[in-house]
């Protein structure tokens, strides 16, 4: 199953887990089951719409899903996750 | 410990509106959202007239009501109200009406706007309780940070990009901070800070104490105002490194009509850029709000090389909401637009005030800014902050000897000169 890293502010989530497991053949499908194992995340990264909240980044392999398909971005077993919360500055 | 303001009430998230106390906190902990200082206008309206505002000292806490601090300011206390300067001859050259410079190129201390919110975030770190104070610098805030901090007695860390131009790693150093030189372009210096930030107790300016300093910025809106005969200008051009600039101008002028301090008018907010870091500019162009990162920034345009811009999608969507646009512009361009507005106004401005020159021509050009109605040009910072963005492209002085006859066939003497012209 594609691993996904966890940000710290979530861990309390996930049972202070930094990496977890999820199945789904896309990041939609693997927000809705990272919901079902650790209820309450999926309301801190969508939004009431379901879409990815604006200063949530979520990237699969490095790449930003906004510049791939966004929720429906194709998602393989070996895939690496990472939810990263934006960096405020300048 | 001051007591509280009665006008600066909270912090609050952009994002879902969950109001927070005034704490060295940035970030919403519920949507990550960026957190802001929240006031309340009622109070304020009751107090702030033009009349107080004029009765005050010629410097940006003249507009204190509006700044995010309890008591009164103990560090920056000379900073602001710097020149709005008339540019009739740069008007001339851009074949346009009414234009003005808003000349930060003199701020106090460091030649730069970075003095107006450094002021509010080390006047709030000291209410808070910090003893050392830091930040993620492009330059000129590290600059600021270094001399407000020695002047308060404030212990400091400034990290930059370890390339940065020589005359803003000196202008940190001889203040007697800590200068730290990362590799590494501006966003990982943040990330780094991001991570250093609260590990030890630290007060970093723009990490757990953006949503104070990022205020301090309103300033220059609203002594763009003021110097104006109390109106807003119908266009403002500002540069965009974070974007945090151009989102407080469009709050100041939005604050100041709130408060009737102004008429109600129309006005337009433009974004300036360049163009081998432009990403706001370039969300902006192709209609969308959805900033795509620049992981490798590639200009001289050293103090606006922030790949991943902050507010990026607030100050699209204060440019949109206004009827405002954004431009870039290529170095070559760049150093076009020093030189124009050193020669028409005698104001020797850094990369950025470059970029805005040229960015500004490029929006008359393309019919982006109309011709009859007024123009307000921010000018953030000094040339000689970044001189080697323009060494031998501003040609070199004519060497003579000390005698009356070399001068007078070298220099003083119409075909001569015109031979060498």
């Amino acid at each position: 199953m594609p691993s996904v890293l966890i940000p710290t502010p979530l861990r309390k989530l996930t049972a202070e887990l930094e990496t977890v497991s999820a199945a789904g053949a896309t990041i939609g499908e693997i927000l809705d089951n990272l919901d079902a194992a650790y209820p309450g995340l999926k309301e801190r990264l969508c939004d009431e719409a379901g879409n990815v909240r604006r200063f949530v980044n979520i990237y699969v392999n490095g790449e930003d899903i906004r510049f791939l398909e966004e929720k429906a971005t194709p998602v393989k077993e070996a895939d690496e996750i990472s939810i990263v919360p934006a960096i405020a500055g300048g | 410990m001051d007591k509280p303001s009665p006008y600066f009430s909270n912090l609050k998230c952009r994002e879902c509106g969950k109001l927070y106390p005034k704490e060295a906190i940035h970030v919403c902990d519920f949507d990550f959202g960026p957190l802001e200082a929240a006031y309340d206008y009622e109070a304020i309206g009751k107090v702030l007239t033009r009349q107080l505002i004029e009765s005050r000292a010629h410097t940006m806490w003249r507009y204190r009501e509006l700044l995010p601090i309890d008591g009164e300011p103990t560090v920056g206390t000379q900073v602001g109200f710097t020149p709005l300067v008339k540019a009739d001859r740069l008007a001339k050259a851009l074949g346009v009406r009414e234009l003005y410079v808003k000349n930060d190129t003199v701020n106090y201390p460091t030649l730069s706007f970075k003095d107006r919110v450094v002021s509010v975030a080390l006047s709030r770190a000291r209410e808070l309780g910090f003893k050392t104070v830091a930040c993620a610098s492009t330059g000129n805030l590290a600059n600021s940070v270094a001399a407000n901090a020695a002047s308060a007695g404030l212990k400091s860390y400034v990290l930059i990009p370890a390339d940065l131009e020589q005359g803003k790693v000196l202008g940190s150093l001889v203040y007697g901070t800590n200068v730290i030189g990362i590799h590494g372009a501006y966003d990982q210096v943040n990330r780094l800070c991001s991570e250093i930030a609260g590990k030890y107790g630290w007060g970093f300016v723009n990490v757990n104490l953006r949503p104070y300093y990022a205020e301090g910025s309103k300033s220059m809106g609203f002594e763009i105002c003021e110097q104006l005969g109390w109106h807003i200008p119908r266009h403002t051009v500002i540069p965009m490194a974070s974007g945090s600039l151009l989102t407080k101008i469009h709050k100041a002028y939005g604050e100041f009509t709130k408060l009737g301090l102004v008429d109600a008018a129309p006005f337009s907010v433009y974004g300036a850029q360049a163009t081998g870091c432009g990403p706001i500019a370039q969300a902006m162009k192709r209609g969308t709000d959805i900033v795509k990162p620049v992981p490798k920034p590639e200009t001289i345009v050293k103090s606006l090389a922030i790949g991943t811009p902050a507010d990026g999608y607030y100050a699209i969507h204060a440019m949109r909401d206004t009827g405002g646009f954004a431009e870039d512009v290529t170095d070559e361009e760049v150093i076009e637009g020093i030189k124009l507005l050193a020669e028409c106004e005698g104001i020797f401005a850094e990369t950025a005030g470059g970029v805005t020159t040229a960015c500004t021509r490029k929006l008359i050009e393309t019919g982006k800014l109309p011709r009859d109605e007024s123009i307000v040009i921010c000018i953030t910072g000094h040339g000689l902050k970044t001189q080697e963005a323009i060494v031998g492209k501003c040609g070199a002085p004519r060497v003579i000897k000390p005698s009356l006859r070399e001068f007078e066939e070298q220099v003083y003497n119409p075909d001569a000169a015109a031979a060498t012209a």
